[in-house]
């Protein structure tokens, strides 16, 4: 049975052009790019920034800037990454891929997902326009206590916390829109057959995502309200005066903050498995393992939050409880792992682009994942906490987890959504520059952090300089790499040898059914799964 | 092309590890010096062996397949065969156990008596003392002995302890500005030395306070293995234990500010004869410290200057030109041209005085942590120099009396 | 070609109110720093005003652009677009919409909660001869135990009231209580068909919610000219009125959805099988309902 599934308008040949069409457009591809282009300008804007954190750091003294400056390159960079360069691109394959992997027509909802995108760039602005302000004096720039908000410090700032407060709520529409739509998507749209168990991973990794965005931004939004009226309305929610406490935003922003960290990676964990089958030519092992497991790492995250802040004093069992559950995360990874082990071994694999990023991944986010699992130790987090460790250990799951994770999948679909091949020579070169430069960037940080070296410090002490110049001469060679990989996009949007249906040999999915570029509506006949 | 990169990789990495290895690194911690930092390696690097132990295996399975299983060795994908129920139940538990046992035993327990033992701060403590932080300097207060008797503690020592009681003094950073710019050289400490040093007996288990005058700090010392938050308001607890002489330095690890990279921890493990003559001795000097003076203006401009420079300078600038619109210029202040007393006889509000006295926003209230002399020095400096020339002066006396 | 047209899904034509609701999203958002701005510096005070006018603006491109979606929603429903599968996203939409409504609410139950059962035992609690707050006892209601803030004081104020829980707040109570039965006896009219009843209902839905908004704006009013009782009464002051005012206004979302419905009730919009949008707003006038009574039992009540 297959029929015609979508209706449009009479009129719908004539789509606006030029601007138009991209402010006005319900079209999930449209959107979904409109997603990817933006995540990929905005992780070269929040990686400037870091070049100037890393520039001031190679060597002790004050070289750049003021510290003050310093604090707001940091937030911002974080909270850029994070929000406007992490969420967009896992946000720009769901809409981009999941209709074409559940054999849908659209997103469910095509109006509210042009809104999501479309707040995503005034919240950029808000995130950014204190820097312009303070240019002209208004202002003393931007949020300048780290992507965590903590207050009191953010309780004393100055504007740019506002901005950066709003800049959330924004994002936090944004994300929660994206979610109901995609939860909307995969409970509704799937292709007749396809039952909740034959879906592919990756709608399973954003189902979850999205289940997650739904409990804990709003938690987020209502924990930076409470900063707002706590700077301007006189209410004492964060201090002892009052009553109140500051360590409970810290409650309330990790609530967020500790499932947030799997909402970026779970749609990574998602398609990994996928093109470690293609690439390996053999069946995904483990599926419903895997989809359990998602589900574990779900559960779990928002039940062990106050791992971030240990050393902020708690009863004895809390510290016991919150120690012991983090630990537990490690089991349900530990599945995901061997599956992913599992499915590579006895494969006949093949390491174009996309299979290498996703095998250094998995070793680079081990790492980063196996040192999360040291830190879960409240007494040696005591030492570990806010040092370069941390700061080491999230780059390994954040870069290296988050970011290389989507290179993988830029380059696997790329083709897909471009009807080009991209240049494989230069996307072998990037990988193996990316991964030498990031560990070399990193490693160092963690010796940085035993040693005994604080994060979001302007400045330190003469016995850390070594490290921290082989890091940050690293991390130059990082970013310049990154521009092979903007290169390599635009040329591949531009032109190259034309890619087939499928592209890759051993792919499976619906998705590779349809022409490359799939055609402007994706299914005109829906089809039909067994 | 692979076996290529792997060896550049290799090449990469060894790098990384031998260019520092010319400098004399610590590739782990510092080393201990109280029974938790002692605790705390000795987790981590059980903790770091099992982790390393578990990459290593899941490396070498997955490298293995990378270099076998692969298409340009004519590999043919294997179909997984399904298991069968035993086996899968088999396959289920068995590394679940295993990982269960990492996690929760081998893991679980070491850490679960380390938390126990850094979470106690009171049994055994000898002393206690009171650490606030604020933006950006500590201040220490010793509260004298602990209340409980210790065994096999002597009459004397605790005597001593509690002579310290009443001891209090702010600690600040001592590096240049210089130093930071880059126009002089750094000196050995860069950014790790201060004033007042912390003074602890050795072998004395402190029991230590924790709060704060603004913002969150944390007061970390890397060789002591513990941190804690000092939270505005509340009152949190660690301790330490010092166990040999010596200097141990560390630093505010919690965003604080722009200073927050300025805010470093002297701490100066002592023998008990040495705590003793230090206490005596830094007793006489807070006392002649509050002793109230009469100056002449040139000597409360001319002491003025230290105190600006100390405290007030990081905010509004050695030159009063301050950092507008986050800190206010003092050249020209309304502030600090306007009058201070009003025709009662009592400071006004938000006069010099009261501004300095009680602090307001982010400018810290400096009532607890300069002496009256200090003070009027510091308020007199600003009156007369700067670029302000109002032309009067301020008594540390009617410092004292604007106190109460 | 029947059977056809059934399975056919409605995918929207561009649509540009959802871009211009972001600029007036931002228009607003930037409208309201400027004009708060000064709280934090005085050398910003010029930005005042036209932060105000930038507020405005902001706030009449939103409720346009709100009104000229749900209105091209309403066009498209009623030119039968939407058939049961859309429906169903609508539903699963709507659902989840109020799941994270749900845990809006979670952040604020969740501070109260924090400062009831941690941080004001907390502040009592210390040794005496440590503690800071002398004779601070950790009872609820609280406005904590006063002291000094980032350089500003902060009294506890002496003479404030706390709420009571049998009085207008009873009375709140018995009113969303009744608007919850009136907007399902609304509901089965317009499965059985019965315009009248189902307007009737409506209308009775509507004036209870007003009802309910007119008592507690003379509660709010209560409390801060006679009871002492406000925003900056400590925690007690901050978290009443924080759970309260979130509720308010979702009650006032609410009651202007309402009042949406209501028109179209009586144009005759819905019939018993397609109805999506009075359900709708049904669903999300239980939750508020739902929610008060959570906050009338732990604010006002226990
Ligand atoms: C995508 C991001 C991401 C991910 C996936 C993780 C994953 C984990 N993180 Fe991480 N973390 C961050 C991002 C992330 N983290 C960030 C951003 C911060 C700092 C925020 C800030 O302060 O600014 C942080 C900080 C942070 C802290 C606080 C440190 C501090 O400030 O003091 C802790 C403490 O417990 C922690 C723990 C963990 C754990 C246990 C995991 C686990 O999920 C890891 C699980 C994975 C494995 C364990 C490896 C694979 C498993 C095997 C190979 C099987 C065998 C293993 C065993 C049985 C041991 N993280
Ligand atoms: C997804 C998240 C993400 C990503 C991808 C990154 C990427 C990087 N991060 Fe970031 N980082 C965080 C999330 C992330 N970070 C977070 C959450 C914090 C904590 C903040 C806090 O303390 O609150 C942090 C903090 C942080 C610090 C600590 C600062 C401090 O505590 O003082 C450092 C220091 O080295 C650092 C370095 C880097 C580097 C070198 C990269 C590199 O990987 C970046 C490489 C990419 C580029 C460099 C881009 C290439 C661009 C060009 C070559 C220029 C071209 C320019 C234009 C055309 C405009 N990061
Ligand atoms: C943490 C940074 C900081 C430090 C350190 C600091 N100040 Fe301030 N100071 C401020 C800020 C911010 C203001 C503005 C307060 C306000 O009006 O909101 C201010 C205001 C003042 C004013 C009033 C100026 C005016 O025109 O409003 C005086 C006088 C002053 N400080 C004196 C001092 C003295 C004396 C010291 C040192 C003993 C000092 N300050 C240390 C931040 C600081
Ligand atoms: Cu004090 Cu950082
Ligand atoms: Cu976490």
């Amino acid at each position: 049975m297959s029929t015609t599934t979508i209706t449009h308008d009479e009129e719908h040949h004539d789509h606006p052009t030029g601007i138009m069409r991209w402010l006005t457009t319900t079209n999930h591809k449209d959107i979904g790019t409109m997603y990817l282009t933006f995540s990929l300008i905005m992780f070269l804007v929040g990686g400037a920034m870091v070049l100037g954190i890393r520039a001031e750091l190679f060597q002790p003294g004050l070289q750049l800037m003021k510290p003050e400056f310093y604090n707001q390159l940091i937030g911002v960079h974080a909270l850029i990454m994070i929000f406007s360069a992490l969420m967009p691109a896992a946000t720009g394959f769901a809409n981009w891929m999941i209709p074409l992997q559940i054999g849908a027509p659209d997103m469910a909802l095509p109006r509210l997902n042009n809104w999501g995108f479309w707040l995503l760039p005034p919240s950029a602005i808000l995130l950014t326009l204190p820097f312009t302000l303070a240019l002209f004096g208004i202002g003393d720039g931007a949020i300048a206590t780290g992507w965590t908000f903590y207050p009191p410090l953010s309780v004393q700032g100055g504007i740019g916390v506002d901005f950066a407060i709003f800049a959330v709520h924004l994002l936090g529409i944004s994300s929660v829109m994206g979610s109901i739509n995609i939860i909307v998507t995969l409970f509704n749209m799937r292709a007749p057959g396809m039952t909740l168990m034959k879906m592919p991973m990756f709608a399973w990794g954003w189902l979850i995502t999205a289940f997650l965005l739904v409990a804990t931004i709003p938690v987020l939004a209502g924990a930076v309200t409470m900063l707002l009226t706590d700077r301007h309305f006189g209410t004492h929610f964060f201090s002892a005066a009052g009553g109140g406490d500051p360590i409970m935003f810290q409650h309330l922003f990790w609530f967020f903050g500790h499932p947030e960290v799997y909402i970026l990676l779970l749609p990574v964990w998602g398609f990994i498995p996928q093109i470690l089958q293609t690439f390996s030519r053999k069946p995904m092992y483990g599926y419903k393992a895997q989809v359990y497991s998602l589900w574990a790492i779900g559960a779990l995250s928002v039940v062990v939050w106050a791992h971030h802040f240990f050393t902020a004093g708690m009863p004895v069992p809390a510290l016991l409880y919150f120690m012991y559950s983090t630990m537990a995360i490690s089991l349900p990874l530990a599945v995901l792992f061997f599956c992913w082990i599992k499915t590579m071994w006895r494969g006949s694999m093949t390491f174009e682009t996309p299979m290498l990023f996703a095998v250094g991944w998995i070793i680079l986010f081990g790492i980063g994942g196996l040192t999360g699992l040291v830190l879960a130790d409240v007494a040696a987090d005591a030492q570990y906490h806010n040092s370069y460790f941390v700061v080491a250990h999230f780059h390994y799951t954040l870069f290296a987890g988050g970011i290389m994770g989507i290179m993988a999948g830029v380059y696997y679909w790329l083709p897909k959504m471009t009807g080009h091949m991209y240049n494989e020579k230069l996307g072998k070169v990037h990988f193996w520059l990316t991964a030498i430069a990031f560990n070399m960037t990193f490693i160092p940080q963690f010796f940085l952090g035993l040693a005994g070296m604080p994060r979001r410090i302007p400045d330190y002490a003469i016995q850390f300089t070594e490290f921290n110049e082989i890091s940050t001469i690293a991390a130059f060679a990082l970013g310049f790499s990154q521009l092979l990989f903007v290169y390599n996009i635009v040329m591949c949007v531009k032109g190259g040898k034309k890619a087939t249906d499928k592209v890759w040999e051993g792919a499976v999915g619906l998705e590779w059914t349809l022409s490359s570029p799939p055609p402007y509506h994706s299914f005109t006949e829906q089809p039909t799964v067994n | 092309m692979l076996m290529q990169s792997i060896k550049k990789t290799g090449l990469g990495l060894l790098l990384i590890i031998a260019v520092p290895a010319f400098a004399d690194y610590s590739w782990s911690f510092p080393e201990p010096a109280t029974p938790m930092a002692l605790d705390t390696l000795h987790v981590h690097n059980e903790f770091m062996q099992i982790t390393t132990a578990i990459f290593v295996v899941v490396l070498a399975i997955m490298i293995y397949s990378i270099f076998a299983h692969r298409k340009s060795k004519s590999y043919v994908a294997h179909v997984d065969q399904p298991l069968t129920k035993k086996s899968e139940i088999f396959w289920t538990l068995v590394p679940f156990a295993i990982l269960l046992s990492i996690d929760f035993i081998i893991m679980g327990i070491p850490a679960y008596k380390s938390v126990i033992m850094m979470e106690d701060t009171r049994n055994d403590s000898n002393m206690v003392i009171k650490i606030t932080g604020s933006q950006w300097r500590w201040q220490y207060e010793y509260l004298g002995a602990a209340e409980a008797n210790i065994k096999g503690e002597s009459a004397e020592d605790k005597q001593v302890l509690n002579d310290a009681k009443g001891i209090k003094f702010v600690s600040n950073l001592t590096t240049t500005q210089d130093e930071m710019d880059n126009k002089a050289p750094k000196g050995e400490h860069y950014l790790l030395e201060v004033d007042n040093k912390l003074v602890l007996p050795v072998g004395k288990k402190v029991r230590i306070l924790m709060t704060s005058a603004d913002v969150l700090h944390n007061w970390w010392v890397p060789q002591f293995g513990s941190s804690r938050v000092a939270v505005p308001g509340f009152i949190r607890e660690t301790w330490v234990q010092i166990l040999k002489p010596g200097t141990y330095r560390g630093q505010c690890k919690e965003l604080c500010g722009k200073g927050h990279g300025y805010m470093p921890v002297v701490v100066e493990g002592v023998s008990m004869q040495e705590y003793q003559k230090w206490v005596v001795a830094k007793k006489e000097e807070i006392a002649k410290a509050a002793e109230i003076k009469e100056m002449t203006k040139d000597e409360l401009v001319t002491a003025g200057k230290g105190v600006y420079e100390k405290n007030c300078a990081v905010c509004h600038q050695v030159t009063g030109a301050g950092l507008p619109p986050a800190f206010p210029a003092l050249t020209g202040s309304k502030v600090a041209n306007g009058p201070i007393f009003g025709a009662d006889g009592k400071y006004l509000k938000d006069s010099h005085l009261d501004r300095v006295l009680n602090g307001k926003g982010v400018m810290p209230s400096w009532k607890a942590v300069l002496t009256d002399n200090e003070i009027a020095e510091v308020i007199t400096y600003e009156r007369n120099a700067l670029g302000n020339s109002v032309g009067d002066l301020l008594q540390p006396a009617q410092v004292k009396s604007a106190r109460q | 070609m029947a059977s056809h047209l059934e399975n056919q899904y409605f995918v929207p034509h561009g649509s540009i109110y959802p871009s211009i609701l972001s600029v007036g999203l931002l228009t607003m958002a930037s409208g309201f720093i400027f004009s708060v701005a000064i709280d934090k510096s005085k050398d910003l005070a010029y930005l005042q005003s036209p932060g105000k006018w930038m507020m405005i603006l902001g706030a009449v491109i939103t409720t346009a652009m709100v009104f000229k979606w749900m209105g091209a929603v309403i066009t498209e429903s009623l030119t039968n677009k939407y058939k049961g599968w859309e429906d169903k996203s609508f539903r699963i939409g709507m659902i989840t919409f109020i799941c994270s409504e749900v845990a809006f609410f979670m952040a604020f139950f969740g501070t109260l909660f924090y400062m009831r059962i941690i941080s004001i035992p907390d502040l009592a609690g210390y040794d005496a001869d440590i503690t800071p707050y002398k004779n601070f006892l950790a009872t609820w209601p609280s406005q904590g135990p006063g002291g000094i803030v980032l350089g500003n004081e902060f009294k506890v104020n002496a003479g404030m009231e706390f709420m009571k829980p049998w009085g207008l707040a009873a009375i709140n109570t018995g009113l969303l209580l009744t608007s919850g039965a009136t907007i399902t006896w609304a509901h089965w009219a317009l499965i059985k068909n019965n315009r009248t009843q189902l307007i009737l209902g409506m209308f009775a839905t509507v004036a209870l919610g007003i009802a309910f908004l007119a008592c507690q704006a003379v509660e709010y009013h209560e409390a801060y000219t006679h009871m002492g009782l406000t925003l900056g009464s400590g925690a007690y002051g901050a978290t009443f009125f924080m759970l309260t005012g979130f509720h308010g206004f979702h009650v006032t979302l609410g009651t202007i959805m309402l009042i949406v419905i209501l028109i179209r009730c009586m144009k005759g919009h819905f019939t018993p099988e397609h109805h999506f949008g009075f359900e709708g707003v049904a669903w999300y006038w239980h939750f508020v309902d739902v929610v008060w009574l959570g906050l009338f039992i732990f604010v006002y009540w226990l």
